[in-house]
């Protein structure tokens, strides 16, 4: 899995490969993660701004592919999509909210 | 980057004084307090690890000069409640928002990419090395209730003097008129607040940004 170093594992039922880039400052990925928490699915995430020098090079350098705003919350999926911002429906949508 | 932690009281603290001037200026803060402490305790977490009050919501480089224009109120504050209903990490919300009217969800980022912002930069520098008199960039706009003149995209939804409304502005001057002046004119890069005089302000008597907000506008 890309950036294993640097993420962090929240537990939880299998929903894909699901990858968070966030900020440990910003509202709305509290809200995210809050989000993916009550959901109960099992994510990785990066608090982005926890991270200086070549770490922070190499996440966002991964996050550019995704989102040339390199804007927080960004959602990856299954290393497949990405959902910017905290769009409450269509993440829990594409983590398959209800169904395991 | 260690995380940073921020006492309760500090927050309170500035709470309180940021909703004190929020309110005099003709702004208004996010009602959802517990949301809006928690943007309050990032901006002090900012301030240590910056020097700061680097946006929570926007990745800052610990650059001041590079970062200036996310520094809150950010430079994209007053169109992003002006549109949206709320800035982009939603701190500060329209008066709709405030009264339950309309929620302040998440928006795009108005902010210019890197690349973006390096050649924006470049072509102001540029422009300022010519020395000619510059056309006006911006609107002004004048209240037609106390005589209160900004220059921004749109009015202030409220005067931050007389507090009339929005609809009780005018457009005073349209973009590319062209002036002499006696006296610099400043213009506040946040609220759009304009002063004539040699240096701008230490601080925006408006909205309260820094010196260092202020750019050259005549």
């Amino acid at each position: 899995m890309k950036l294993e170093k640097y993420a962090k594992k929240v537990p939880g039922k299998r929903k894909g490969d699901i990858l968070l880039f966030a900020l440990s400052t910003c509202g709305w990925c509290r809200k995210t993660k809050n989000l993916l928490d009550t959901l109960g699915v099992g994510y990785r995430y990066i608090d982005v701004d926890l991270l200086d020098g070549e770490a922070r090079n190499e996440v966002m350098a991964e996050l550019d592919r995704w989102n040339k705003a390199h804007s927080f919350p960004s959602v990856v999926i299954d290393d497949d999509r990405c959902i910017v911002g905290f769009q409450e429906d269509k993440i829990t949508q594409a983590v398959g909210g209800g169904k395991n | 980057m260690e995380r940073t932690e921020v006492g309760d009281k500090a927050v309170d603290a500035l709470y309180q004084r940021l909703n004190r001037e929020a309110e005099e200026g003709g702004y208004h803060l996010n009602p959802d307090v517990g949301f809006t402490k928690d943007l309050v305790r990032s901006l002090l977490v900012n301030e240590k690890r910056y020097g700061y009050w680097a946006c929570p919501c926007r990745l800052a480089s610990g650059v001041k000069e590079d970062d200036l224009d996310i520094i809150c109120p950010c430079d994209y504050r007053d169109a992003d409640v002006d549109e949206y209903g709320g800035c982009y990490c939603a701190l500060y919300v329209s008066t709709e928002v405030l009264e339950g009217k309309k929620v302040a969800g998440p928006i795009p980022e108005r902010r210019p990419p890197e690349q973006e912002r390096k050649r924006l930069k470049e072509e102001a520098s540029k422009l300022k090395a010519k020395g000619a008199a510059q056309p006006v960039s911006l609107p002004v706009w004048r209240c037609t209730v106390c005589g209160y003149l900004c220059a921004r995209d749109g009015p202030s939804e409220i005067c931050p003097v007389c507090k009339a409304k929005k609809d009780r502005f005018e457009k005073f001057i349209d973009v590319g008129a062209a002036f002499s002046v006696t006296v610099p004119v400043w213009h506040c890069r946040v609220c759009g607040y304009l002063c004539a005089r040699n240096e701008p302000p230490e601080v925006c008597p408006i909205c309260k940004a820094k010196k260092d907000r202020f750019e050259r506008f005549l």
